[in-house]
């Protein structure tokens, strides 16, 4: 009975989404702030990536509003899964093949994540993106040795310090009578790594803070105690 | 009218939507936490998909300027900012979300939902010293006991 009216529930939204669906108008629709922000950008922050200026100059509270939120669900997650016993018992060690591959792969995720983080404002990717592969790098010898396990400390350390930085370098530009978090420094020459002023040191800080987040919210579901 | 049809937009929308509800589905229809999360999963890349498509446009370019080139129409970066941040938030909420799977299966030992729900309902009226809720119309219970199970019950005391 429940499947049947699930499916009816279901069958009921498609109807409906395919009646919004034949309104709607495709490919047409007005750029208005997009366009605006494509024509100025370049000249405003200097970063030749736009995704990364609307992200870190234009909306950079949002930015800062969404590191808060997955500082809260890792701290959460790590506050459901609690503390590991200490004689509670762990896997055994990886195969060969994975313990090897981790420690091959282990600089080139490190060197990957940072040319990643760094060239955030001159081609695709960024703080988010290069931070989840710094993670990947610190998370995958957990993945090969079970026993070894990542120190919480030093990752909350290294977090909060990259968050004081995005939010220092934004009382900066307050005090330097701008906004908050307004780039600041001088723009360089578009395209160049070192341009765009204040983006790359905040991508930065992104990156940092994002990576031992996962890292560590990752190392918390790893040593979660396995039920048998 | 069947090649007009199936147009590169009706393909991209039908894969935004079609996502949307197979991860609804999966939530309402299934009994299990590890396809409830999984659910969430397919409904965040449906709406992230769509949250894309809402200003894409036919042949705009990345909006990168790469040697010094602009490109002649640009996609807005508005909406890829807001997926980006749409995929991290997503990343946390899964996160989370299977710390709590973790913790179900750690007290209840199953991730079955109808189980996890009626061994909820039970400690709650342990905890409130009631009875469990029961329909009158449910059939009565047949309770055997077994004759020699009592007899060694009253030697033993």
């Amino acid at each position: 009975m429940r499947r049947f009216t699930a499916a009816l529930f279901l069958i009921g939204l498609g109807v409906m989404i395919a009646a919004i669906y034949q309104h709607m108008d495709f490919s047409n629709t007005a750029l208005n702030a997009g366009q605006a922000i494509n024509s100025v950008a370049a000249q405003e922050t200097g970063a030749a990536n736009f995704v990364t200026s609307v992200v870190l100059a234009y909306r950079g509270i949002d930015t800062l509003l969404e590191l808060t939120i997955l500082f809260t669900a890792a701290m959460i997650g790590g506050m459901v899964l609690g503390k590991r016993r200490v004689d509670a018992p762990r896997d055994p060690d990886a195969g060969f093949i994975l313990r090897t591959g981790a420690d091959l792969l282990f600089p080139l995720l490190l060197v990957v994540g940072l040319y990643i983080i760094l060239h955030g404002h001159l081609t695709p990717g960024g703080g988010f993106q290069g931070g989840v592969i710094l993670a990947s790098a610190f998370f995958l010898p957990l993945l090969a040795r079970p026993g070894s396990s990542i120190n919480q400390d030093v990752i909350s350390i290294v977090e909060g310090l990259a968050g004081a930085t995005f939010i220092l370098i934004g009382l900066l530009a307050m005090s330097e009578g701008y906004e908050f978090l307004s780039p600041l420094f001088d723009k360089g020459e578009l395209g160049a790594l070192i341009s765009a002023g204040s983006l790359p040191v905040l991508y930065l800080a992104v990156g940092i803070k994002v990576g031992s987040e996962l890292a560590g919210l990752l190392a918390h579901l790893a040593e979660a105690e396995a039920v048998d | 009218m069947s090649m007009e049809f199936l147009d590169g937009n009706t393909i991209l929308y039908s894969a935004a939507f079609g996502l949307m509800l197979i991860g609804i589905g999966g939530i309402v229809i299934s009994n299990h936490l590890m396809r409830i999360i999984f659910g969430i999963a397919l409904l965040e890349a449906g709406a992230n998909l769509l949250l894309l498509l809402s200003t894409y446009h036919e042949g705009a370019s990345a909006p990168i300027i790469v040697d010094g080139i602009i490109p002649a129409m640009m996609a807005d970066p508005v909406p890829q900012a807001l997926v980006l941040t749409a995929i991290v938030i997503g990343v946390g909420i899964l996160a989370l979300a299977l710390s709590l799977a973790i913790r179900v299966q750690r007290a209840y030992g199953t991730l079955d939902m109808r189980e996890v729900r009626l061994r909820l309902e039970q400690e709650i009226c342990d905890e409130a010293g009631i009875e469990m809720p029961s329909s009158s119309e449910k059939p009565a219970e047949v309770i055997k006991t077994p004759v020699n199970s009592v007899v060694q019950q009253e030697s033993g005391s």
